[in-house]
């Protein structure tokens, strides 16, 4: 059923509008006139002002690989996460640790280690599935680059992003 | 003598033409920041100090971009209309008043006998810039623009030329520089202040020019396509109106063009209603040429401050809706303005000074 809206009845000075469109301009006054002295508060100017310090702890950014206290890499190349990544944006090529070495029970170690940052989701599986707790996302958020090429983090650039992790289980140290 | 006026002529054109041009420039500036300030943005702020060589980067923009001609458009006047739309706008300020003397030189291009009637013959040329490249474009929503802003600024060149009369009816005759000594004279057309400003007549005739100026205001809203009117171009409904097809320069000078109409349009109100270069208590260009520049100065702030609220209204208003625009337009100003010359001129007759 149709329903017919009645239409407001306007008295004179509404329908003179000068009322109307002095009230509005005095409200877009107001706004510049806020603006102007700084009292409204605007988006951050990015790349003067950072996220950084107001990120949570839970943030997840780019995804790198620690060290420990030692300085060993704390990756064993087992690719539990190459396999759980869903993008499938992790690139593991496994080597073996020579037996005269000091960690040589760990037996493997990452040759190779590339994250394809174009194809990354930033989802946190690759770090929850981790054994050794060696891959964690870390609060880096600005990754760029001029190619294709540049995009992919080799293990030198997730160490570095990395750094060395503290207080986690060193349980290599110990095994005999 | 004759070189003289020559030589003073051309100096003249060449400094209003770069005066002019510059003020352009950074009235597109002031348009985004104002704009921004209103909507609690912040603008363009990033070239240069506050963004102030954003002018400039513009303008390298669209010198930089592909001058594309579309197949499909009728390409003679396709050229065309973009000049259309500027020249005119550039041609009427010729005629304006925007200073006293300096060195004994009046400062007005060409101050001929009929001014205000050359500003409307030249201005309402502007239309047909739109016109052509509306039809031209050879596409609807330029085509819908270009039917849209004939009606338009038909219409409301009546209530244009309507709301001026007062003023000759009072002066008897058009040319602009004796409009701007009778302000000086007589205190300004809508603040009569100055000179005999005792005089009840004055104050009296201020209210027939308050009306004549509020319906000239906003008739040179509609003239210059500015947003309560800006139908032609409606980005929301038309795509881009009259200049969708345009691009790079030719685009820039549509847009350039609508802001020298606007600053074309503030001149006209300033030297007809509010006192033109004059200023309370500031002596003409004969004491010096100091006071000569500053008439300039104080004639430009004027402008500076009309372009200022034609910004503020375009970011305030809603767009009215086609026939609002005509029932306004026909119903509204047009019988205010005409019973406004008869109000001027029953004052005239009935209350002589």
């Amino acid at each position: 059923m149709a329903i017919t809206v009645s239409r407001p009845k306007l008295n004179w000075s509404e329908r003179l509008y000068l009322p109307a469109i002095v009230a509005g301009m005095v409200i877009t006054l107001k706004h510049f006139k806020n603006m102007l002295f700084g009292r409204t508060k605007v988006t951050m100017q990015y790349p003067e002002e950072k996220w950084d310090s107001q990120l949570p702890e839970h943030y997840r950014g780019a995804p790198a690989l620690v060290r420990d206290e030692s300085g060993r890499i704390r990756c064993v190349a087992c690719q539990l996460c190459e396999f759980i990544c869903p993008p499938r944006a992790i690139k593991i090529i496994p080597g073996e640790i020579p037996s005269g070495d000091r960690f040589a029970k760990v037996e493997k170690f990452p040759n190779e280690f590339d994250i394809d940052m174009i194809r990354c989701i930033y989802c946190g599986l690759c770090e929850e599935v981790c054994p050794e707790q060696a891959i964690y996302l870390r609060k880096d958020y600005a990754i760029t680059g001029f190619t294709r090429a540049d995009m992919v983090h080799d293990k030198s650039k997730l160490l570095e992003i990395g750094g060395v992790m503290q207080g986690v289980v060193l349980k290599w140290n110990e095994k005999k | 003598m004759d070189y003289v006026f020559l030589i003073s002529s051309f100096i003249k054109i060449v400094a209003l033409f770069a005066v002019v041009l510059g003020i352009v420039n950074y009235t597109v500036y002031a348009e985004r920041r104002i704009s921004a300030l209103i909507q609690d943005r912040l603008g363009p702020n990033r070239v240069g100090p506050a963004g102030l060589l954003q002018p400039i980067a513009d303008a390298l923009k669209f010198l930089a971009k592909e001058d594309l001609t579309p197949g499909h458009v009728n390409k003679f006047y396709y050229w065309l209309a973009p000049c259309l739309a500027m020249i005119p706008a550039i041609t009427t300020l010729a005629v304006i008043p925007f200073g006293s003397t300096l060195f004994g030189v009046p400062m007005v291009i060409a101050d001929i006998n009929v001014g205000v009637l050359f500003v409307f013959a030249i201005a309402s040329l502007s239309v047909y810039g739109i016109v052509i490249a509306g039809w031209s474009s050879n596409s609807k929503y330029p085509f819908l623009g270009g039917v849209r802003s004939t009606s338009q600024m038909i219409s409301y060149e009546l209530s244009l030329g309507l709301a001026v009369i007062p003023i000759f009816l009072l002066l008897g005759q058009l040319r602009l520089t004796e409009v701007v000594r009778y302000q000086i004279e007589h205190g300004w057309m809508i603040a009569p202040f100055v000179g005999d400003w005792a005089n009840p007549h004055k104050w009296l005739l201020a209210i027939p020019m308050m009306i004549s100026f509020v319906v000239f205001t906003i008739a040179i809203f509609a003239e210059t396509n500015r947003l309560p009117f800006d139908l032609p171009e409606a980005e929301t409904e038309l795509v881009g109106g009259y200049h969708t097809e345009y691009g790079s320069m030719k685009f820039a000078l549509f847009f350039l063009g609508e802001y020298v109409a606007m600053i074309t349009g503030s001149a006209i109100i300033v030297t007809l209603f509010l006192g033109g270069w004059h200023f309370p208590w500031i002596p003409d260009g004969s004491q010096g040429w100091g006071w000569g520049l500053v008439n300039i100065f104080v004639f430009f702030s004027k402008v500076v401050v009309l372009l200022c609220v034609f910004i503020w209204v375009r970011w305030t208003l809603p767009r009215f809706r086609y026939d609002q625009l005509m029932r306004l337009g026909w119903v509204f100003f047009f019988e205010i303005a005409l019973a406004n010359i008869f109000l001027v001129a029953i004052i005239l007759a009935y209350f002589p000074s």
